[in-house]
């Protein structure tokens, strides 16, 4: 039972973190039909700032890197978004492969100038150790993560429902053309839209540095997992994305703790499909009278 | 993007005036000769291809050729997006090493990698690879299972485009992980090598290495065929049409989900067969080779050739490849970024490949000789100032133009 317990930490924090990398995916294929492969680089580019960041002004400057990533990244998925996507709105598939090009060169960029092998970044002695309870250990860079991101959540939860800016955003999202009839213009939300989508990336790759080394194939390793909580989730939900990123954090975390580590990709994958045949658009959709 | 052109099987009129010219220049001559010239060519690489190095490099990128023509038929022609042909060639591959290393550990012993990690008695499913028959059988008829239950599950929800490649992504890294895990069964990260012979072949003498290269090249040709015959049918414009509007296709009556899932399917056990060649040509099967990264980039590989042209494939599986073993050991910081490039640049401004270039200096260089003043002999009366026919056009026979529409 402790051992089932002991899982849960990690489970939730992966959880989060996939959250965190999924919710701008979600939102960039939602709302423009763009699968953004260099999406994992933009965690990656995250994670970079807190090191480079730490090794400029200390220990303590993790907490500061958080709104650098987000700003370094954000930047990174604008300009990306302005030079090549948005030539190829509503092409799922050619952006997949063009974004891998990017992500490629992206990786390659960072071998180049900063490291070869992975770096590290070192947490803060605050969020060093963790505390016991009822002989559970609870990590506390692990509870830092989960509380990012929810913070994240509710931050993205206020933009979208509460602000001028996220009912447009929803227009968008919703139906493209009627919002562009009805005054929205609709570029400025996509920019706006990539941005705080790849910013949320490189606040979640803060995250994972602070839980492991980071290396130039850092987004590699979790752009799959973060897709496969998009098609499980439905696209541009924030409710899907939730659940969906909680199912799968806890149901991989879970097979591996009691199968092997091995077995547990091809368990939630199986599940993933058999989810699909009941659901097969995602937990939650947008309603539309559009055949496709 | 335009849409690709769909073959136009129909054999043009010979030109009036008739005579053995007549019979003789038909609009498929041309085709006809490049592909004997091609024969020939491949008939006699042996003999000038170094066979210690250079002539299994070759051979390996007909392997990647023969996976390549897969991955055409269920992109280009089907618009199925599959990132995960990784996964197809590790059960080809799989299937073929288990064979030889068992052949090679000799009767009721188990192979070499075992004995290191500790596993004395051979596991059941190894057992059945002892024969050789069981392993061919595996080849092709492992990656029809995996591949027709995926589709039928997956094509029939109609999940396509890119959930469908996510989901191809997914379950190659899945077999991966797995294939890495079980290190006792499957040789782990190091995977399969150390193999002596195939069949008979001793696949490190020269002469071994040439009677190779003509079984890969003979496959290749058989495949290449075969598969062309495929696009060339009622099928094929069945999957031409699913891939431009799946929809309609339904409302006609016809039910995609079996048609794709075949596609798919043909596209696994060419995959397959390709990756059961690479085994003896380069003498390990290994995660590494079938990990998300070679799946796409045997996908790039086709999109640099063509992805609407089975020719095409092939010249850019050989053609990247051949640029791959070339400059990646030598400066692998450039060839990263070329690759990405690459990417990009095939994508966004050559969408056809190669062999979109090919069609369109074809149709262009009539037009810019006339700008330049410079007039073609006439043979045909009759052609007097006639425009060229329209460059890449669309026309679907019986039904006129088709829409240009992205197949998401």
């Amino acid at each position: 039972m402790n051992g089932f317990l002991n899982q849960l930490p990690i489970g939730l924090s992966i959880a989060a973190v996939l959250l965190m990398s999924s919710l701008g995916l979600t939102f960039t294929f939602g709302q423009m039909g763009v699968i953004n492969m260099a999406h994992g680089e933009f965690i990656m580019v995250g994670a970079y700032t807190a090191y480079m960041l730490q090794s400029w002004a200390g220990h303590e400057a993790v907490i500061a890197a958080l709104p650098v990533a987000f700003l370094v990244a954000g930047l990174f998925g604008v300009i990306l978004e302005r030079t090549l996507i948005r030539r190829f709105y509503g092409r799922p598939l050619d952006t997949l492969l063009l974004t891998w090009g990017v992500s490629l060169i992206l990786q390659q960029l960072v071998r180049d100038l900063i490291d070869n092998r992975g770096v590290q970044v070192v947490a803060p002695g605050w969020l060093i150790g963790g505390a016991t309870v009822d002989g559970i250990r609870i990590p506390y860079n692990r509870v830092f993560i989960f509380a990012l991101a929810v913070v994240c959540l509710v931050a993205i939860w206020f933009y979208m429902s509460q602000t001028p800016a996220g009912r447009r955003m929803r227009a968008v999202m919703q139906n493209r053309e009627l919002a562009a009839c009805s005054a929205v213009r609709t570029d400025r939300v996509d920019q706006l839209t990539f941005f705080i989508g790849s910013g949320l990336a490189g606040v979640a790759g803060v995250g994972l540095a602070l839980v492991g080394t980071i290396s130039p194939t850092l987004g590699q390793r979790y752009i799959v997992d973060a897709f496969l909580v998009v098609v499980v989730g439905g696209l541009g939900q924030l409710r899907g994305a939730l659940i969906a990123a909680f199912a799968l954090g806890l149901l991989n975390s879970y097979s591996e703790f009691w199968t092997n580590s091995s077995l547990a990709k091809v368990i939630v994958f199986v599940a993933i499909v058999a989810f699909l045949q009941a659901r097969p658009q995602g937990l939650f959709q947008l309603r539309s009278r559009a055949l496709t | 993007m335009s849409a690709p052109p769909v073959v136009d099987t129909t054999v043009a009129p010979p030109p009036p005036g008739g005579g053995w010219r007549g019979k003789l220049m038909t609009a498929r001559a041309g085709w006809l000769g490049a592909f004997l010239v091609v024969l020939v060519v491949a008939a006699l690489a042996p003999f000038f291809l170094g066979a210690s190095y250079q002539l299994p490099l070759f051979t390996k990128y007909l392997c990647y050729a023969i996976i390549g023509v897969g991955i055409g038929l269920a992109w280009g022609q089907g618009g199925m997006l599959t990132l995960g042909q990784g996964l197809f060639v590790g059960l080809g591959g799989y299937a073929m090493g288990m064979y030889l290393k068992l052949h090679d550990a000799g009767p009721g012993k188990v192979p070499d990698f075992m004995n290191w990690s500790g596993v004395e008695k051979l596991p059941a499913f190894w057992e059945p690879f002892r024969s050789p028959v069981v392993a061919l059988v595996a080849v092709i008829a492992a990656p029809i299972i995996v591949a027709t239950l995926l589709g039928l599950l997956v094509f029939r929800q109609r999940v396509r485009g890119a959930y469908f490649a996510i989901l191809t992504q997914a379950l190659a890294a899945a077999f991966v992980i797995l294939l890495v895990g079980q290190q006792g069964y499957t040789g782990g990260t190091n995977g399969l090598t150390n193999f002596s012979s195939f069949f008979g072949i001793d696949t490190y003498a020269d002469n071994g290495r040439r009677e190779l290269y003509y079984i890969t090249a003979a496959v290749l040709l058989v495949i290449f065929l075969l598969l062309r015959l495929v696009v060339l049918s009622r099928f094929g414009r069945l999957l031409l049409a699913i891939r431009d509007g799946e929809d309609r296709v339904r409302f006609l009556g016809y039910d995609p989900t079996i048609i794709k899932t075949i596609a798919f399917a043909i596209s696994a056990v060419t995959a397959a067969v390709g990756g059961a060649l690479i085994v003896p040509v380069v003498g390990i099967i290994n995660p590494g080779m079938l990990d998300i990264v070679p799946s796409i980039e045997l996908v790039i590989a086709v999109a640099v050739g063509g992805r609407y042209s089975l020719i095409g494939a092939i010249v850019g599986a050989i053609v990247v490849n051949w640029a791959k073993s070339t400059f990646s050991d030598n400066y692998p910081s450039a060839w990263t970024y070329f690759q990405g490039a690459l990417f990009i640049g095939v994508i966004a401004f050559l969408p056809r490949g190669l062999s979109g270039l090919f069609w369109s200096v074809r149709d262009n260089v009539p037009w810019l000789a006339r700008r330049l003043g410079v007039w073609p002999p006439r043979r045909a009366p009759g052609a007097d100032g006639a425009p060229p026919p329209e460059a890449g056009a669309v026309l679907i026979p019986g039904q006129g133009a088709a829409e240009a529409k992205e197949a998401v």
